[in-house]
């Protein structure tokens, strides 16, 4: 078996956080190379390496055999390494062709636009990707995902590729599109072109891999042919032996019904499908799927942040039917949105502005703010949760991921909610902020607040929830019990199509 | 999943081995940043008193302070808006809009079926400021109902509103609002024209808008709401904040700022004409954002914007004292502002840098 590209002994550290460490990975020629492993595992910031887009802070990549400086994106294309990121870099506006060739258009002279020539040249393309019937002429924006990943490849098969790493490039496709998809990847491997392949979907990546490499943890912890596996043997690799001696698990008694959603329909592009749950006080449920299975939209929706066609939401026994977010926290839900930056923080603001940003109305003395008030409030929460800040009137963004998530729930629990909506509590934060995050959970549950907590980390949900709601295409598709749940039935479930075939 | 969220360098607080005079020398030129409005004032000053004996006297200081009371008021309720992300540019026609309504109560009164109404200058100012605050609530339901963009809804009320002023009097000016006894409606000069202890009745104005202004922004919830929307609307919205209530309320601030400067310029002239304070919405934007008020929202102040104020009006009033062209003084003006945009920036980043260094 022939190796293309090699990395060696490859590390990458970003500020204080090592996301590689010393990994050695290599690529087969003409083979479809899969890489597995959590969210931060590593594999992403590898790809980002290997294309050129990020320098590696040790170690040395070799292309076919000889040592190779990929500086930039173009050094690597120029080489034959091309990448399909995730997050689609098309212009839904500009047709196929002009999306081909965007950036290196075909000319007439120097000054024109050779247009018939991209269009001739996007049809060959558009062949070999299996789409004669498409006209290079339609506006991508018009294409559904799948085809508009084909025309992302179709990018890549422009510039002669060699290897073509494809960060989970099916997380937002149809079944059917998959199967094309793979169809394409198949032919390219007959072509002689290398496939690095990112997935999370074991059912899928199983079917076209001929190699299997697994991360954890920011190093590369399992290599192998893929017709040595099975899917819990990678499954293994993947969380590692004893997630349980990180996590605390709550052990409180379940009390009355906290939260009771019926029947919650959301239209969308990620729809949320006839999800019904409960949470009771003192317990922590947890939601695990895959990217794009509605996990978020629910939440929001829970939060008021979106608006349900059908469904009821009762908290503490009282139909909310009002649906706005006020409404939703006066009856006594609070979320902690995934993407802090986006959602949680006004970064502009102080840590005191940003944790007393829900309730700063209250604490006011004949109209005007109560200075005294405000501050002691925001250091008793600082306290409480062993929030580590440089100074209550100091900028958010001083502060470390884990901090950070910590303003963002004091905030939260400054509401007085009784069930907290955590979406992804653990994502982007250090193992150690992570098992801090985890406690909080417990000791919340242990307090009497019902718990709901997103997560996309296996071995997370595992140690931390005590029932887990598995959702795939916006229904709810399994639920188990901390005592019944396993890996594989949680994987299987996520990318399961048909509802509730692993009810316990 | 992406792993994006990991890979994203953190903020670290890597140990930098910084000697202490560095640290120190960053801080006082921080200082020195934040303060620039009042230090470019403070080098205005210096600079055209030494070349005009005029320039400071007492007489000319309380004029110039005149001029800036009605750009400081309007500036006042513009940065409302910046601060929530924001952008009003129909200022300058609402005041246009609120002195013809102010100006034709006064001159020819109010026609009803049974005869002519003349109202109070109390009153006609009072209505006068009503009318600039409902079009700017119109301007915040176009902005959050039907989600049109900040700077369009405004570009579009600038047009409509020195329309509205317009056809008010068909195109004419409303030329004597003394107002009489027998209709009892005497004393519009009162708040342009008058002074108590020697400081024009408008000035007192401003400083009364502006002290209200400071503690709506600093010392209610309101006002966090303001810099909560303009810092992060997304986690404005999940905090609970109403933010289309926010940004109502800061649109109508402005239209009534607005009105109020209208009314002032209206009675220092003693004459209401249609074009009243056209493009007075530019020195507005202006000083707020020499002031310190960051465009994208989220940051600013308003004793900032005062100054701003301030520099822009003792800027223009000084290049007229010592007789530069009315066409120099256009591009002083701009390179002024664009001055200050830079060195904002550059603040910032003396900011971010400094508070990384000791967090």
């Amino acid at each position: 078996m022939a190796e293309i590209l090699e990395a060696h002994n490859i590390s990458k550290n970003y500020g204080g956080v090592r996301a590689l460490k010393d990994v050695t990975f290599t690529a087969y020629r003409g083979q479809v190379n899969v890489l597995v492993g959590e969210n931060g595992a590593g594999k992403s910031t590898l790809m980002k390496i290997l294309s050129g887009s990020e320098q590696p802070t040790s170690g040395e990549i070799l292309l076919d055999g000889e040592p190779v400086q990929l500086d930039s994106p173009r050094t690597a294309q120029a080489r034959g390494i091309g990448i399909i990121h995730q997050e689609l870099s098309l212009f839904p506006n500009m047709s196929i062709a002009e999306n081909l060739f965007a950036g290196r258009e075909l000319r007439r002279g120097s000054a024109f636009v050779d247009a018939g020539g991209q269009r001739r040249r996007a049809r060959e393309v558009l062949k070999r990707l299996g789409q004669d019937s498409v006209d290079p002429d339609t506006l991508v924006g018009d294409l559904p995902i799948g085809q508009q990943q084909l025309v992302e490849i179709g990018r890549a098969l422009l510039e002669d590729v060699r290897v073509l790493i494809m960060d989970e490039p099916t997380s937002a496709l149809s079944n059917h599109e998959v199967d094309v998809l793979f169809e394409v990847m198949a032919d390219l491997r007959e072509q002689d072109v290398t496939v690095i392949y990112i997935s999370h979907k074991l059912d899928e990546f199983r079917r076209i891999g001929d190699w299997v490499t697994v991360f954890r943890d920011g190093s590369l912890v399992a290599h192998e042919s893929m017709s040595r596996t099975d899917t819990g043997w990678i499954v293994r690799q993947m969380v590692g032996r004893d997630p349980d001696s990180l996590y605390v698990r709550n052990s409180s008694p379940v009390g009355d019904v906290l939260l009771d959603v019926r029947g919650l329909t959301v239209p969308g592009t990620v729809k949320v499908d006839d999800v019904s749950l409960t949470v009771s006080a003192g317990e922590v449920v947890g939601i695990y799927g895959l990217m794009g299975a509605g996990r978020t939209e629910l939440v929001e929706t829970l939060m008021g942040m979106r608006k349900a066609s059908t469904g009821e939401v009762s908290v503490r026994g009282v139909n909310e039917p009002k649906g706005t977010v006020q409404a939703r926290m006066a009856a006594g839900l609070a979320l902690v949105p995934e993407d802090r930056q986006r959602d949680g923080l006004v970064q502009t603001m102080s840590v005191r502005d940003n944790i007393l940003l829900s309730t700063v109305a209250r604490m006011t003395r004949s109209g005007l703010l109560n200075g005294a008030a405000e501050q002691k409030t925001a250091k008793e929460k600082v306290g409480e949760l062993a929030i580590k800040i440089p100074g209550l009137g100091a900028v958010v963004t001083a502060l470390s991921g884990g901090n950070q998530q910590k303003v963002v729930l004091a905030r939260a629990l400054l509401t007085e909610p009784v069930v907290l909506l955590l979406d992804e509590p653990t994502r982007g934060i250090d193992v150690g902020a992570k098992s801090q995050i985890a406690g909080l959970m417990a000791e919340l549950a242990a307090q009497g607040f019902g718990v709901l907590f997103i997560s996309s980390e296996l071995a997370g949900v595992m140690a931390m929830a005590d029932r887990v709601l598995v959702m795939a295409r916006g229904r709810i598709t399994a639920e188990f019990t901390a005592e019944n749940v396993t890996e594989e039935a949680l994987v299987a479930a996520s990318a399961s199509e048909s509802v509730l075939e692993g009810h316990s | 999943m992406t792993d994006t969220h990991v890979a994203a360098p953190a903020p670290t607080a890597a140990p930098q081995p910084e000697e202490p005079g560095s640290t120190a020398l960053a801080r006082a030129a921080l200082l020195l940043l934040r303060g620039r409005t009042l230090v470019v004032l403070v080098v205005l000053i210096i600079i055209f008193s030494s070349i005009s004996s005029e320039y400071l006297t007492q007489s000319n200081l309380i004029l110039m302070t005149k001029h800036v009371a009605i750009n400081a008021i309007l500036a006042i309720g513009v940065t409302f808006v910046i601060l929530t992300g924001g952008i009003d540019l129909s200022v300058g026609s609402i005041a246009g809009l609120s002195s013809m309504v102010a100006g034709g109560l006064l001159f020819k009164g109010l026609n009803f079926p049974g005869g002519t109404v003349f109202f109070s200058v109390a009153v006609v100012i009072l209505i006068g400021i009503v009318v600039g605050a409902l079009v700017g609530a119109v301007n915040g339901l176009l902005i959050t109902r039907f989600r049109v963009a900040p700077f369009i809804a405004t570009l579009g009320m600038l047009y409509v509103a020195r329309g509205a002023a317009q056809l008010h009097s068909n195109g004419g000016t409303y030329p004597d609002l003394a107002g009489t006894e027998a209709r009892g409606n005497t004393g519009f000069g009162f708040i342009g024209v008058d002074s108590i202890l020697g400081i024009p009745v408008a000035v007192w104005i401003m400083v009364a808008v502006a002290a209200v202004a400071v503690v709506v922004t600093t010392k209610t919830p309101f006002g966090k709401h303001i810099f909560a929307v303009g810092g992060n609307e997304r986690a404005a919205v999940l905090s609970g904040i109403r933010v289309n209530r926010v940004k109502i309320a800061v649109y109508v601030i402005s239209g009534a700022c607005a009105a109020l400067a209208g009314l002032l310029l209206t009675s220092e002239l003693g004459a209401a004409y249609p074009d009243t304070a056209t493009t007075y919405e530019l020195n507005a934007i202006a000083a707020a954002v020499l002031g310190g008020t960051a465009l994208a929202g989220g940051r600013g102040t308003i004793i900032g914007t005062v100054m701003g104020a301030f520099v822009i009006g003792f800027l223009s009033d000084g290049l007229v004292l010592v007789g530069v062209s009315t066409f120099w003084q256009s591009v002083v003006k701009g390179a002024v502002i664009i001055f200050a945009v830079i060195t904002e920036q550059a603040q910032q980043r003396l900011q971010s840098s400094l508070t990384r260094r000791t967090a």
